[in-house]
């Protein structure tokens, strides 16, 4: 239905419209209130669930969410034990965080691409995007929060002198101080610029690709929409992995004394 | 597709998710995992040692039982010499007691011929003496001759 509302724009009319965030205010204080209100629900979600599953936690046999809680604490903390060898209180809820709010995120992806928007439509709301990881500004904010701890973590462990010797004497020894600043300082920034925009440009071009198949006539839909859902169940799960150990190896990078 | 002040809501949201779950989620529940895998090699490590007591148990029991049957046999062969022995002894005791027997027979027969030899002695005296009488009494009297007649009598006896 929103595709013949949006037909008499044409096609570009109706992608972009699906990319159009809901916002509020001018300039960079403006809100996008869809991804804040979305990633906050998911992240409720989230919560809600493991808390439900920590306030019951017992040692003896445990109860289906329990269970399922469980066993995403034990993959996350093979993960962190396999890549991460200091001892850090933070780096294990903070990499399960960052895999069930992403995957949540991403998972918003699997609803068909006109049906949140529908409904917002129904309720006067113009511009509605569903996927809080189709904006940068939610992928960015997760990754800087990261790249802080990273800095944080790279001082604390190392102190402010190690830190800096390791990114002025490293890779080249001392005599090629310049370039090896350079190259550290790349290095660094292109952490979390890698880590957000793997995430965005993966969903991003999901999300599209849902979009433009939408734009097809309706009995072509469910033999390219349903191969492609499939695929995608792949790349959510697959994204949210990423993320979380990558976040895992950069901290332990910073925790690592040369 | 701008960067906004979304930006900063999030890192405040993810900030929060992050310390929540540092704080309520994480500890109780891993703390439950590590338990559970303390109890669950507990009750194995249990299991191992109540087996390996039970062999020990087994073995105890199979060195116990050897003992009885060792000592059960050693029992009955003590029985069995005892036995032996007390048939022995019974027909030791039987052959002297008949031997003993026949002395003792013997000395009542002898005693008994004595006896009779002594009876007929008498008899024989007795009636040597009245035949004497008889010859005498014709002729002698009585009273005068009774100590010459004792005399007679008694080496006779």
């Amino acid at each position: 239905m929103a595709t013949e509302v949006h037909a008499a724009e044409g096609a570009t009319g109706y992608i972009i419209h699906h990319l159009t965030p809901l916002t509020v205010g001018e300039g960079f204080w403006a809100l996008n209130l869809d991804t804040l209100f979305f990633s906050a629900v998911l992240g409720g979600l989230f919560v809600w669930f493991f808390k439900m599953a920590a306030e019951k936690a017992t040692a003896d046999v445990p109860g289906l969410v329990q269970n399922f809680a469980e066993m995403l604490i034990e993959f996350v903390d093979n993960q962190v034990k396999d890549s991460f060898h200091g001892k850090n209180e933070l780096i294990a809820p903070l990499a399960l965080t960052i895999f069930c709010w992403v995957f949540l995120w991403n998972f918003m992806d699997l609803f068909p691409v006109d049906i949140l928007p529908l409904v917002g439509s129904l309720m006067g709301i113009e511009y509605l995007r569903v996927v809080p990881s189709t904006d940068l500004n939610a992928t960015f904010a997760m990754s800087i929060s990261v790249f802080c701890l990273i800095i944080f973590y790279s001082i604390k462990i190392k102190g402010p002198w190690g830190f800096a010797k390791e990114l002025m004497f490293q890779p080249f020894g001392p005599w090629l101080l310049p370039f090896n600043l350079l190259l550290k300082l790349v290095e660094e920034i292109a952490k979390p610029i890698s880590l957000a925009l793997r995430l965005f440009g993966n969903l991003y071009a999901g999300e599209l690709i849902f979009i433009l198949i939408a734009l097809l006539p309706w009995y072509i839909q469910p033999a390219l929409s349903f191969p492609w859902a499939i695929f995608h169940i792949l790349i959510i799960t697959l994204q949210a992995f990423i993320f979380m150990v990558l976040t895992i190896v950069y901290l332990g990078m910073a925790h690592e004394d040369h | 597709m701008s960067i906004n002040a979304t930006l900063i809501g999030q890192m405040i949201t993810f900030a929060l998710l992050v310390w929540f779950t540092m704080k309520y989620i994480w500890p109780p529940l891993f703390d439950s995992l590590e338990e559970r895998k303390k109890k669950i090699a507990d009750g194995l490590a249990a299991a191992e040692k109540g087996q390996e007591e039970m062999h020990l148990a087994e073995k105890r029991a199979k060195g116990v039982l050897k003992e009885a049957k060792e000592q059960s046999s050693e029992i009955v062969n003590l029985a069995q010499k005892r036995a032996n022995d007390i048939v022995e002894e019974s027909k030791d005791t039987a052959k002297k007691e008949g031997e003993r027997l026949i002395l003792v027979a013997k000395a009542q027969i002898e005693q008994e011929k004595q006896q009779a030899k002594e009876g007929l002695r008498k008899e024989v005296a007795a009636l040597a003496l009245r035949a004497a009488e008889q010859i005498l009494s014709a002729e002698i009297d009585k009273t005068k001759h009774q100590d010459i007649l004792s005399k007679i009598s008694n080496q006779l006896g």
